[in-house]
């Protein structure tokens, strides 16, 4: 195996964009197993794709465009009947903000 | 007609049944209801049963067919779904923790489409945690077993469509697949898989993992089912933005027509290294029955596949990041909470996703940051053109290509859990087309030394599913693998 491609302060950083916390075990088991799987995926630059577009979406369509009419919708109570928690008719977080609730 | 040997029929012959009014919907929905009370204990193929909906199904159609009202193509036959499927007031766990007591408000695309043409939905099926795993072991709530041997996976992550529909726990079911996920548990089960070409069938309602390759698919007992089911499913929808708004063909009148020189393609480097030998010997019979029934063998060489596994395990995590980005315990979901909002995103999160998603969030999320974009992400999908390239090139000369579908039949489980790399390495043959977008079947096409099922792949270009049914249809009517059953789901 090759040098270290991903390390425990990457791994750390990494999990914070992606809004998971991680214990210290789980951080060094996340680098031991993501530096083996970035290894493998080195092969990648072996190729030369200066002259080659990115496919993003396999079959070629353009983006469709329909008519800006109001449609029916969910109800407001079904939207609202799987929320951890509702308040006057929305969804309720954990306070974000400092100072008057 | 042995009442006994009901389930074993197709789901085609059975909707006949139902149609021609030799059997009640009734009937055949409690014969299966009674088949998975019996075996579900053993697989672990569905997580949620519901009697009650399926009877008052099963009781419309057949008020239905008293008052002589014309029935659907599926008419009152019992099958489920993967519980990735949106179904309205029906749990959709997705085999989650992060989505364990989620009751949807509507029912998916396909959801609506099989309750129109008259199917019964019995319940929701076993899968890989979001439909992440090749072996159904990510599954929050226990692996599903092989029906024939249940020591082993019953691959993954459709591996709850694929164990009861083996087991004929049900006549037929849906799965997704988005790198080989019907495909390979088909293999592993001895069963038929048909994934359709990207946007062929519509994900409204498919909890979205990776949504430029994830597709809906039908998981049946032959060919012929997963033509009427795929017949049922397919065409356009407006609430799917990739939605392909072409014609559906007539897939089931292929049935039966002749493959008398249809071009089979056969990537030799493919399947000559890193397969099982049983496998590589199945393939090279089935080779054998294709140049008997008049095909032409061509060697074709796709030589950017083999970076097939790098591609998808940086595009498919990197689009699973993004889409898991919604489980942020707000609109539905646990809820764990912190100290603020960001702790209580980061600790829901850390409890209601295991840890193969939490795996595939780390490396999505990694591709798509801020200084690895280019060199992760956007190298991966050009070489996705590249991949995409060699099948054009390789389909100017035949009209479908064959594979294995799996470079080995099913697996012990516990045998690769601990290196997911080496989990990945099972879709060796099944990623490569879903880059490319194209569809692709596994057909049962023999059986190891001992006595686990082995599968083919056979793909062709976007939008020929009929020349899939058609091969596959004629290939089963050469060779006696669809009629073997695993022992032990039989009652007399």
């Amino acid at each position: 195996m090759s040098a270290v491609r991903i390390s425990l302060e990457d791994v750390r950083h990494v999990a914070k964009l992606a809004r998971l916390s991680l214990d210290e075990q789980e951080i060094e088991t996340m680098r031991k197993q993501l530096d083996s799987i970035l290894d493998y995926m080195a092969s990648l630059e072996q190729l030369d794709l200066a002259a080659v577009e990115p496919t993003f979406y396999s079959v070629a369509m353009q983006a469709p465009l329909r008519t800006d009419v109001i449609q029916p919708s969910l109800r407001r109570d079904e939207a609202l009947r799987a929320a951890p928690m509702e308040k006057a008719g929305a969804f309720a977080v954990p306070k974000v903000m400092d100072g008057e609730g | 007609m042995t009442e006994g040997r009901l389930h074993t029929r197709t789901l085609v012959a059975l909707s006949s049944l139902v149609a021609s009014g030799e059997i009640s919907s009734i009937e055949l929905t409690r014969l299966f209801l009674d088949r998975i009370g019996r075996f579900n204990g053993r697989l672990n193929a569905f997580l949620t049963v519901d009697p009650e909906y399926a009877l008052a199904q099963a009781a419309a159609i057949d008020r239905s067919k008293q008052k002589r009202e014309a029935l659907g193509p599926l008419s009152g036959v019992p099958i489920a779904v993967k519980d990735n499927i949106c179904t309205r007031g029906i749990r959709t766990t997705c085999a989650s923790r992060i989505l364990e007591n989620y009751i949807p408000p509507y029912d998916a695309h396909v959801v609506q489409r099989l309750r129109k043409a008259g199917a019964v939905i019995v319940g929701k099926l076993n899968m890989d945690e979001f439909a992440m795993g090749s072996s159904n072991e990510n599954s929050a709530f226990g692996p599903v077993r092989n029906p024939w041997s249940l020591e082993r996976t019953p691959g993954g992550s459709s591996g709850g469509p694929a164990a009861a529909t083996a087991s004929s726990l049900v006549a037929a079911a849906l799965g997704s697949d988005t790198g080989g996920s019907v495909r390979q548990p088909a293999s592993f089960c001895g069963i038929t898989a048909l994934k359709p070409t990207y946007g062929r069938v519509s994900r409204y309602g498919l909890v979205a993992f990776a949504s430029s390759l994830d597709q809906i698919a039908p998981i049946t007992r032959d060919i012929r089912d997963a033509a009427r089911l795929l017949g049922v499913i397919a065409g356009h929808d407006s609430r799917d933005a990739t939605s392909y708004p072409g014609e559906v063909e007539n897939y089931e009148v292929e049935c039966g027509k002749a493959i008398k020189g249809m071009r089979v393609g056969v990537v030799r480097d493919a399947f000559e290294k890193g397969c099982d030998e049983d496998v590589a010997s199945a393939i090279d019979k089935a080779l054998e029955t294709f140049k008997q029934l008049g095909c032409e063998l061509v060697e074709v060489s796709l030589p950017h596949i083999s970076y097939g596994v790098s591609v998808y395990y940086i595009v498919a995590p990197a689009e699973a990041s993004s889409n898991l980005a919604r489980f942020d315990s707000v609109r539905y979901g646990l809820r764990v909470l912190g100290e603020d909002l960001f702790d209580t995103y980061a600790k829901t999160r850390a409890q209601g996703f295991g840890a193969e998603v939490k795996r595939r969030i780390m490396l999505g999320t990694y591709a798509l940051s801020a200084g690895y974009y280019d060199a992760f992400y956007l190298r991966a999908q050009k070489v996705r053109t590249l991949i995409w390239n060699d099948y054009a090139e390789a389909f100017k000369r035949c009209d479908v290509l064959l594979t294995p579908t799996a470079p080995t039949p099913a697996f012990k489980l516990g045998e690769k859990t601990g290196d997911p790399l080496a989990m990945y390495l099972q879709d060796i043959f099944t990623l490569p087309p879903s880059l490319a977008g194209i569809p692709a079947v596994s057909a049962p096409c023999g059986f190891s030394s001992s006595g686990l099922p082995i599968g083919m792949q056979l793909c062709a270009p976007a939008f020929h599913e009929g020349r899939l049914v058609r091969i596959t249809h004629a290939f089963e009517q050469s060779t006696d693998f669809i009629n073997r059953r695993p022992a032990a789901f039989e009652l007399d």
